[in-house]
């Protein structure tokens, strides 16, 4: 007779369950007598496969892997629909709901994980659903078929192929997303955003940075939600897909050690010698998985250790792919950067290709491909293997044809083996040969070749492989060209301001991705650029970036050197009155201000206030009429005026009331960098508005009208723009002049510089070589200001961003020892 | 007492509190204020809220990448290792952080240099 085989128990008939399995089978099949319990009533099946069963792509059948003949040929007593409720380790048996008691020798828990749900009202209704089993697939698929909207929670992995299977099946959905960027755990912005644009094309609404605040239900069935911010979506179904726990309940009530899941050796095996675990419910080296490819690997040490042989699981990399038909993404490793890590970023506009490659002392460790991912296994052996690359180092991005191409690796060489006829520049159809003769007849730098053979003048795509002929041609001789915007980018801020009208860019991440950003999310310098640029070009719809702001603008306030704030309030032509001076004088005594000052712009400056105190001033300020004077940002500061006719014996006209509609007109308005204008009512020119970006003097016979002044470092005297007759017209020309220099000027360049570099002439060929032109541009700079004319410290004082004024928190331990 | 006046990690509040690209502060009742950043990629470190050439705020620099660049005289500062980068020379001290089921704890005994472990006599509030 021979001795009884030990006895093998698996909890859990999903894949690490059966796998594990398997690979015990696979070593030595006659060890064991197995018995395996699953929850679900059915057998094993692919459960990544449950996207591609939602879309309608395949049916269950196609994803079954261990069929019910496998259970019988290999003598496993599968026990379906009855999930195990206990496991005694002294008595070495689990206990199943209906009460089926089986002993074991060793046990394996395989119970994978639980769908996360968020606790907030009205998660129980009827319609919402999780997506982990077939049960959920089936419930999902029976809603799509009564057509309607459907809501997923969570733009994650999970959500996104819920999202895509629902609207293959006909419904409209939405995606509630709490973080700025989809799948931000395995997508940068850039990444994020073509994502978003791509299912946004394809007819999904997302919203990002939504908060769920409650499911709204009638009649017990879910109806819709409401978001934190009041917004309302109906729904006929709600998928909840926000992530997912490792099921440790059952381990932890037999004393199992259980941290976030169940912890386990690199045997896989618990704190109970005959007790081992794999799959989705471990946790390893202080890591819990949520994909495939680690459980692999977890199952082999795990069979090894159970047929005596043991290896040992190391920990693993993982890698995600989005199995959402026509998208290609892939994201492996840490991709987050930090000290010492490098990127290496390749944008091709044209093919809507983003990768990025970050590398750690010259080894892969993290990468991000989105359109193209044919190289993304090459990357992750890569990344898996730690090679040391710098030896391929300048042709990695190009993918493993290039990089792996011997004289190849290095670009100039590439170049070099180029054809005559091979094109440079896609957008407007340049070839090799062209471009080196336009070389040879002078162009010596990149932006001689952009306008003499437009070669890289569009996308700029090809901007590196035009350096290159320029190098080869030339040897050492290229001309370095204008200016670049800042380090993250070949282009120089005319580009950019051109191409952002020409290809109608909008956002910020679209102009890093459409203009060959080599960072991943821009510097201080290019950031506050793009974020007025984009302003400038399209007002009303484009929606202002904070995070690009810096702290002035972003607080409303001047930032003073001992971190406290300064508050202007706006003065309209320098005019106040008792109700404002009081409100003044009481905020400053009630926050405790340390100074007021006047300042050279004749408005009120309140010294000493802190962040946190801000929007309270502003509310008392509002109080008594007054509104934030922009004395902290690149925008319309002051108008400075003189009293002229109404009181002065010399004045001429009425300057005081002038600049006050001047400054009505302008307020509000953003600038590439401060602006100032003065109004004097006589050439004695006491507001002195002969150094302002925009002066008037009044005279007998109207009004002579000033620009390009400046009082700061470089003193510098105004031009003489024109004389004009009545006030309609001084006004008219000022809000032309502006939008000209919004317009047109690089950011952070005051009137000054900007007037020197395109010349005096230039500005008025702008300005009057086509009558049309002030009108204009005076239209365009009012319809910008419907949008702009809101005073922030009013929406700030009413609760707005209330996060940047307040503290996280406060840590007051000796308060608690005192108490 | 709630579960962040035990331990050797000090809980700080959710990880929603802190919008990817945006920093805030906490203020330490006998320590240096500490300013909480989150990167636009996801990482969220701690620093004392000073920069280390004249104490300007770092939580209020624009931050980019895994650096903030301090909004007084736009000094880059890692926040990684709170050295400064570039030319510039100097360090400010860095805190601590482990993210965990959603929430943002620090170090306690980096938080306040003086504070025991074993004490239990903290409080952190959220805002
Ligand atoms: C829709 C979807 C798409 C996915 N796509 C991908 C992908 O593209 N790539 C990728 O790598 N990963 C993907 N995953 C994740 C992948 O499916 C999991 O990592 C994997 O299934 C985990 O295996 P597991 O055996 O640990 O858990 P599971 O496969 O979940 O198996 C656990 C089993 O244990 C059972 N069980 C639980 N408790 C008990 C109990 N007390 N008694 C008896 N039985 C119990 C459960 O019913 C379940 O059948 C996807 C997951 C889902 C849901
Ligand atoms: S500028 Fe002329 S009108 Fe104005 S206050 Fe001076 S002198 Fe009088
Ligand atoms: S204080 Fe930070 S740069 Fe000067």
């Amino acid at each position: 007779m021979r001795t009884a085989k030990e006895k093998l128990v698996v909890i859990g008939n999903g894949m690490a369950g059966c796998r594990a399995v398997e690979e015990i089978l696979t070593r030595d099949p006659d060890r064991y007598e197995i018995t395996i319990f699953g929850a679900e009533p059915r057998v094993n099946y692919n459960r990544i496969m449950l996207s591609p069963v939602l879309a309608g792509e395949k049916t269950f059948d196609e994803i079954v892997i261990n069929g019910q003949d496998w259970y019988e040929e290999n003598n496993i007593a599968l026990s379906g629909g009855s999930p195990v409720d206990h496991i005694d380790r002294d008595a070495k048996t689990v206990v199943t709901r209906s009460g089926q008691v089986a002993p074991y020798d060793k046990l394996v828990i395989a119970t994978g994980s639980d769908p996360f749900i968020i606790p907030i009202p009205g998660n129980d209704l009827e319609g919402v659903v999780t997506f982990r089993d077939l049960d959920d697939v089936e419930n999902m698929v029976a809603a799509a078929e009564k057509g309607g909207d459907a809501i997923v929670i969570g733009g994650g992995l999970l959500g996104l192929e819920a999202a895509h299977g629902l609207s293959l099946r006909g419904m409209k959905v939405t995606v509630i997303h709490l973080m700025p960027t989809l799948m931000e755990r395995q997508l940068d912005e850039a990444a994020g955003w073509l994502l978003r644009q791509e299912l946004e094309s394809r007819g999904q609404t997302i919203l990002t940075g939504a908060n769920t605040k409650e499911i709204q239900g009638k009649e017990g069935r879910v109806a819709g939600i409401e978001l934190e911010d009041g917004t309302r979506v109906k729904a006929d179904i709600v998928v909840m897909a926000v992530g997912i726990r490792p099921s440790t309940g059952l381990a932890k009530q037999a004393g199992i050690d259980c941290e976030r899941g169940i912890m386990v050796d690199d045997h896989m095996v618990t704190s109970d010698p005959a007790i081992m675990a794999v799959g989705e419910c471990v946790q390893h080296r202080g890591l819990c998985y949520g994909l495939v490819a680690p459980l692999w690997e977890m199952c082999r040490a795990l069979a090894d250790h159970a047929t005596d042989a043991p290896t040992g699981y190391p920990g693993s990399v993982t890698s995600t792919k989005l199995k959402v038909s026509g998208i290609n993404l892939f994201s492996a490793g840490d991709f987050s950067g930090g000290e010492g890590c490098e990127d290496i970023v390749m944008r091709d506009a044209t093919r809507g290709v983003y990768k990025r490659l970050v590398l750690k002392d010259d080894r892969l460790i993290g990468a991000v491909l989105y359109g193209d991912t044919a190289d993304g296994n090459w990357y992750f052996d890569l990344l898996r293997k730690e090679e040391d690359l710098s030896h391929i180092r300048e042709g990695l991005i190009f993918g493993q044809a290039f990089a792996s191409g011997g004289a190849l690796a290095d670009p100039s060489f590439a170049v070099a083996a180029l054809s005559d006829d091979a094109e440079i520049c896609g957008c407007n159809g340049v070839s090799k040969s062209t471009v080196v003769t336009c070389i040879e007849k002078g162009a010596h730098s990149l932006d001689a070749v952009r306008s003499q053979c437009k070669a890289s003048a569009s996308c700029g795509s090809c901007t590196d492989l035009v350096e290159s002929l320029l190098s080869l041609t030339l040897g050492g001789e290229v001309e370095s060209g204008p200016q670049t915007m800042c380090s993250c980018t070949s282009f120089t801020h005319d580009d950019v301001r051109r191409l952002i009208l020409e290809k109608q860019l909008k956002e910020i991440p679209e102009v890093m991705q459409e203009l060959h950003w080599t960072t991943p999310d821009g510097c201080s310098a290019c950031r506050p650029a793009l974020n007025y640029y984009l302003m400038c070009a399209w007002p009303g719809e484009y929606v202002d970036d904070q995070k690009s702001r810096f702290v002035n603008e972003r607080l409303h306030a001047n930032i003073q050197k001992d971190g406290t704030y300064s508050v202007v309030p706006r003065f309209f032509g320098g005019i106040t009155n008792p109700r404002e001076l009081r409100a003044i004088a009481d905020a400053v005594e009630k926050y405790d201000a340390r100074m007021v000052k006047v300042t050279g712009g004749q408005r009120l400056d309140i010294f000493g206030i802190r962040k946190e105190d801000l929007p309270a001033v502003w509310a008392d300020l509002n109080a008594a009429g007054l509104v934030s004077g922009h004395a902290y940002g690149k925008a319309l500061r002051t108008v400075k005026t003189c009293v002229g006719s109404e009181w002065c014996r010399f004045g001429t006209q009425d300057s005081t009331g002038l600049g006050v509609k001047l400054e009505h007109a302008t307020w509000g308005s953003w600038m590439p960098h401060k602006f100032k204008m003065a109004v004097s009512g006589c050439p004695r020119n006491c507001a002195e508005s002969t150094i302002k970006d925009f002066g008037v003097i009044c005279v007998d016979s109207g009004y002579e009208l000033h620009v390009g002044g400046n009082g700061g470092i470089k003193v510098r005297v105004t031009d003489l723009l024109c004389k004009v007759e009545t006030e309609e017209e001084a006004m008219e020309h000022c809000l032309a002049f502006i939008q000209l220099y919004r317009e047109d000027a690089h950011y952070l360049d005051r009137t000054a510089p900007w007037l020197e570099r395109k010349g005096l002439d230039w500005i008025k060929a702008q300005l009057f070589d086509d009558p049309q032109s002030i009108s204009r541009l005076a239209q365009r700079f009012r319809y910008s200001q419907q949008f702009s004319q809101d005073d922030p410290w009013a929406q700030r004082a009413a609760g707005d961003r209330k996060d940047l004024h307040s503290h996280l928190a406060e840590v007051r331990p000796l308060a608690m020892e005192k108490a | 007492m709630t579960q962040a006046t035990v331990g050797k990690w000090l809980d700080i509040g959710p990880v929603v509190q802190i919008g990817p690209g945006s920093a805030r502060t906490l203020p330490v009742e006998g320590g240096e204020e500490i300013a909480v950043f989150h990167t636009m990629r996801g990482k969220f470190y701690a620093l004392v809220n000073k920069c280390p050439h004249r104490q300007g705020p770092l939580s209020q620099g624009i931050i980019h990448g895994d650096t903030v660049s301090c909004p007084l005289h736009n000094w880059r500062i890692s926040l990684q290792s709170g050295e400064a980068q570039g030319e510039d020379e100097g360090c400010t001290p860095t805190i601590p952080l482990k993210l965990d089921a959603g929430r943002i704890f620090l170090l306690r005994e980096a938080v306040v240099p003086q504070f025991m472990p074993s004490q239990p006599s903290s409080a952190a509030q959220s805002a």
